[in-house]
């Protein structure tokens, strides 16, 4: 037994004291005053009125602005580089390719090695050269200055061909990347014998492109040796450490400040090269440099959701019972290693019961950008196969969608080894509370009645979900400071992204000590001042650092309390904080202002180190979800309108409950891109990128969301989870929604939408084909 | 207005022979010509309602000779010395370090630089800033009231609409534009009135609100500006 599983034990059915003595894990809340209330961001006002500076807002006068000649050809040798024109450039003030002095640096994408400014350009933008110039309008007057004498290379952009014998390679060796990975429980040929339904169908997801609002990229300076990076990141401490492996530099001579950065999705977990171009063009000019990608660069160079060929084969008997399911995936994370297929398969292998499992997933090298994670990796792919495929079986079964995922709840995971169970494990509860508020059975029954016969027909659809890591966990640690006058200064590594971390973090700061949020400063995600955190992904950054500030909260409280126990005569575990003041829960007249109290009065502040302890062993912490849809389709057209979404997500505590309902609302328009509007294009004879911008590439716009969107949070208390109770929320948000829309559009016309995006373009082709069936 | 330059000059920026404009560049090319042949994708912003100023001068810059250019900021005047190919975005950010107003796209596409020019949105991308002379220019920063937020910056923040908050500067001010046009927007107008506005978190719900909720301010208040 381990010392957690001891501890609750123990705590069983126990009084458990408000404040825990020293080295225990605080007990669950109960009433919460400030946690899940709803509060405005913290940092709203600076984010509302301009004055928060982003990376890309910080500005000296004597600041430099760089920028990246890109390859212009998917595969290409570059055999010589012209400078000298670009260097006469006006307002130029430095040129820099692989041959310059300092400039032959290495790179690396996982394991494999590659440099800066490859001679070998395996992709489309990758570096070929840079420039430094007084603007950055001269910095590309001086780009364009510059000749470049290309070998150009045939090329792969296209997975599905790059296991063809004759397909280049895009490195020796073959496409290949690896072994494929496998996975397999029980034996799938004896589950389809067993089945009374088998179906088999092939999916295909499109390349999907991060494009935050804010571009990449930083602005460095040198002080003296030490190395300042201000760079849109979401993890300061990822680009300090792979800066410093890249310069040789010591960690601690590498400051990387990202308090504000506008949005990343994974794209900025990682180092790209142009922070190290930045340091260089810096050390050379001895002047700051700004070095931001252009917005055409950031669709070639900075990542993206892998495209993915699936196959899923699934056997059912006619109650409704999974006997196999067998998963294929052929997928890219693009010219070098970067996990084309990661977690693709894990809700095949997890999600809902089933005693035969077998997944094969195959990840290729194509000529192209590669991948990085990007919100729920893996998931909304596997995800766009599984959850139509159930719809399917439930079909051939006759039995409601809902109903038939309901018959297949685990409570384990049946996924990793051991099958261990779940902290906590709400697929059910989501599922249930989500299709009464929905009104599913009404809405389906509404739907059997109805004749649909013009040309705009109504359907909904539902998918449930779940996401792999979202659990947190160690390291995290944080300090804190109670000043005298009861104000508090919170002090983390993390980067807030969007998702509020900042907002919930004082909240929890609030809830332990009493303290309003407007006398909570938080200062984080500076590498040189704060605490170290891991990059914010996952949806692990509130149940990692979360209960690292209760616990720096708690300690906090400790030695308030023992101070207090001194002026009051009463033994700290009878003490409480109750606003600003040290109060005796025995005997309420006896309480004392904190700013009185004689030893804090002496010491002016309280400092508080707390840290993030081990997740509990042998058990899984996982969030759950289930997203229901209505859809309308008009059948001329082959346009889409979504008319509800509603999303039941169980992720422990709700922290604060207006980001969390924006967590909803962001997720499901970020699905709704996934799922009918986004797709890279690769043209096919040149392997280029043909809509790298906002216009070609179509984001999901205010006109395209749905008119509404429900967020039901199903609170499931989980004290094995950590100690604020709290899972992930920003990924799961965005896993089942693609699958959802499918099983609407299918529930309306009859027509499956097995490959992204559903737009109009495939619609019409889709309906078309069917009208020459009939 | 720049379309009256066309008409006065003569070419319009297509009939530009490819001589003609490489003649502009060699030899230094006058403001006006330049804005026929540059300004191309800014004429199409200008021309809907920008103020860009058509001074019947024949001055001549040299390739990197900086004209001189006052502009109209948050009611404040400023004299800057700006190449004339720097776009409005460049000198707010860059040159005068307001930076409230956000770098995209640069090829007007997103909207996180929307300014107002006399009052209604536009891409401060894709307009020069000499093109902006003799407007009134109101970015974020000037929808403040010294250091209070004005009613749709407020609305933002109760409705939280936003995530990480850098599309924001010009989903506000897209808002902001709207209902000094139409202070009793639909749900349906306010869609529209921030289509223009690419907001990747997806906090387009939350902006809706907000901006219904800004409608109710500005009208229970009077509002500021």
């Amino acid at each position: 037994m381990n010392t957690e599983e001891k501890r609750y034990y123990f705590l069983e059915g126990l009084p458990v004291p408000e404040t825990p003595l020293p080295g225990d894990e605080p007990a669950p809340w109960k009433k919460t005053h400030f946690v899940g209330k709803g509060l405005p961001r913290v940092d709203a006002y600076e984010r509302v009125s301009g004055s928060a500076v982003y990376p890309s807002d910080v500005n000296f006068p004597d600041m430099l602005y760089a920028a990246i000649l890109g390859c212009p050809y998917p595969n290409a040798r570059v055999k010589s580089v012209d400078t000298s024109a670009a260097s006469k450039v006006a307002g130029c003030r430095g040129v820099m390719t692989g041959s310059s002095p300092g400039a032959d640096i290495a790179w690396r994408y996982e394991k494999k090695k590659s440099k800066i400014f490859d001679p070998h350009c395996r992709y489309e933008g990758d570096a070929v050269a840079a420039v430094v110039a007084d603007t950055p309008y001269s910095a590309w007057d001086a780009i364009k200055a510059i000749k470049v004498d290309y070998e150009i290379l045939p090329f792969v952009s296209d997975e599905r061909n790059a296991l063809a014998s004759k397909a280049p390679a895009v490195h020796p060796g073959g496409n290949q990347v690896g072994k494929p990975q496998t996975y397999e429980r029980g034996d799938v040929d004896k589950g389809f014998k067993e089945a009374d339904v088998v179906l088999e169908a092939e999916y295909r997801t499109e390349c999907e492109l991060h494009t935050p609002m804010e571009l990449h990229g930083c602005v460095v300076r040198w002080d003296g040796d030490e190395l300042i990076i201000w760079e849109s990141t979401q993890g300061v401490y990822s680009v300090q450490t792979m800066v410093a492996e890249t310069l040789g530099l010591p960690l601690a001579k590498v400051r990387v400040i990202g308090r504000y950065m506008g949005g990343g999705f994974g794209s900025k977990l990682v180092t790209s090269k142009y922070s190290i171009i930045a340091a260089l063009f810096a050390k050379e000019t001895a002047r700051p440099v700004k070095l931001f990608l252009t917005r055409e660069q950031t669709y070639l160079v900075v990542g993206n959701r892998p495209p993915t060929n699936m196959t899923l084969k699934a056997g059912i008997k006619k109650d409704g019972t999974l006997t196999a399911l067998q998963f294929t995936c052929l997928g890219t994370g693009g010219a070098y290693p970067a996990d084309g297929t990661w977690g693709v398969d894990w809700l095949v292998r997890d999600t809902y019961l089933c005693p035969n499992v077998k997944c094969e997933s195959t990840d290729v090298y194509i000529n192209a950008g590669p991948a990085r994670p990007f919100r729920a990796p893996g998931h909304p792919q596997g995800s766009w196969a599984l959850e139509q495929m159930m719809d399917a079986l439930a079909e051939a079964i006759k039995m409601d969608p809902v109903e038939l995922r309901l018959k297949n709840i685990p409570t384990y995971s049946q996924g990793r080894p051991g099958n261990m169970p779940y902290t906590s494990t709400g697929l059910k509860q989501c599922l249930v509370e989500g299709a009464k508020a929905f009104k599913w059975k009404e809405k389906r029954a509404a739907l059997a009645r109805t004749k649909q016969t013009g040309h705009i027909r109504r359907g909904i659809g539902m998918a449930g979900g779940l996401w792999q890591v979202g659990g947190g966990m160690p390291p995290s640690s944080i300090v804190l400071k109670l000043f005298v006058d009861g104000s508090v200064n919170l002090n983390m590594g993390a980067s807030d992204i969007g998702t509020g971390t900042k907002t919930i973090m004082a909240l929890i700061v609030s809830e332990e000590l009493g303290v309003p949020l407007d006398k909570i400063q938080i200062e984080n995600a500076d590498t040189g001042t704060t605490q170290y955190a891991t990059p914010s992904g996952g949806s692990k950054t509130v149940p990692s650092d979360g209960p690292a500030v209760r616990d720096a909260a708690v300690r906090v409280k400790q030695r308030l309390l023992k101070l207090a126990s001194e002026d009051l005569k009463s033994k700290p575990e009878d003490l409480t904080v109750v606003g600003g003041y040290v109060v005796s829960q025995k005997d309420k007249s006896k309480r004392i202002k904190i700013g009185e109290i004689g030893k804090f009065k002496e010491q002016r502040v309280i400092v508080g180190l707390g840290c993030r302890g081990p997740n509990p062993v042998g058990k899984i912490i996982q969030p759950f979800c289930a997203q229901f849809c209505e859809v309308e389709v008009n059948t001329l057209t082959g346009e889409v309108t979504l008319l509800s979404f509603l999303a039941a997500h169980d992720s422990g505590r709700v922290m604060d409950r207006l980001t969390y309902d924006s967590q909803v609302i962001g997720g499901i328009t970020m699905g709704v891109g996934f799922g009918m509007t986004e797709m890279r294009v690769l043209d096919r004879r040149t392997g280029k990128l043909c809509n790298k911008n906002w216009h070609d590439y179509k984001l999901p716009t205010s006109r395209d969301v749905p008119s509404e969107i429900v967020s039901l949070p199903l609170e499931l208390p989980d004290a094995e989870a950590n100690s604020i109770g709290a899972k992930g929320l920003g990924e799961p948000v965005t896993v089942p929604t693609g699958a959802a829309i499918a099983n609407a559009v299918y529930d309306a016309i009859g027509v499956r939408v097995t490959s992204t995006p559903i737009n109009p373009l495939q619609l019409n082709r889709l309906l078309a084909e069917r009208r020459g069936k009939e | 207005m720049i379309d009256e330059i066309h008409r006065e000059d003569g070419p319009s920026p297509s009939r530009l022979s490819e001589t003609e404009l490489a003649e502009n560049a060699t030899e230094g090319v006058t403001r006006r010509g330049f804005l026929a042949s540059i300004g191309v994708g800014a004429v199409a912003v200008a021309a809907g309602g920008g103020s860009a100023s058509a001074r019947p001068s024949t001055e001549v810059l040299k390739p990197d000779e900086m004209a001189k250019l006052t502009l109209k900021i948050n009611g404040r005047i400023y004299r800057l010395l700006v190449e004339p190919r720097w776009s409005l975005l460049y000198v707010l950010r860059e040159e005068l370090g307001l930076t409230g107003t956000k770098v995209g796209c640069e090829r007007g596409e997103c909207g996180a630089c929307t300014v107002l020019i006399d009052g209604r949105p536009q891409y401060a991308c894709l307009m020069l800033a000499v093109e902006a002379e003799d407007a009134e220019i109101t970015t974020l920063e000037g929808l403040m009231d010294g250091q209070e937020l004005g009613p749709v910056q407020q609305a933002f923040v109760e409705h939280d609409a936003f995530q990480c908050g850098y599309c924001t500067p010009g989903q506000i001010v897209a808002v902001e534009g709207l209902l000094r046009k139409n202070p009793d927007p639909s749900l349906d107008e306010i869609r529209t009135g921030v289509s223009g506005n690419l907001c990747r978190c997806g906090a387009y719900g939350h902006i809706f609100e907000a901006a219904q909720k800004a409608a109710k301010l500005k009208s229970g208040q009077g509002g500021k500006s």
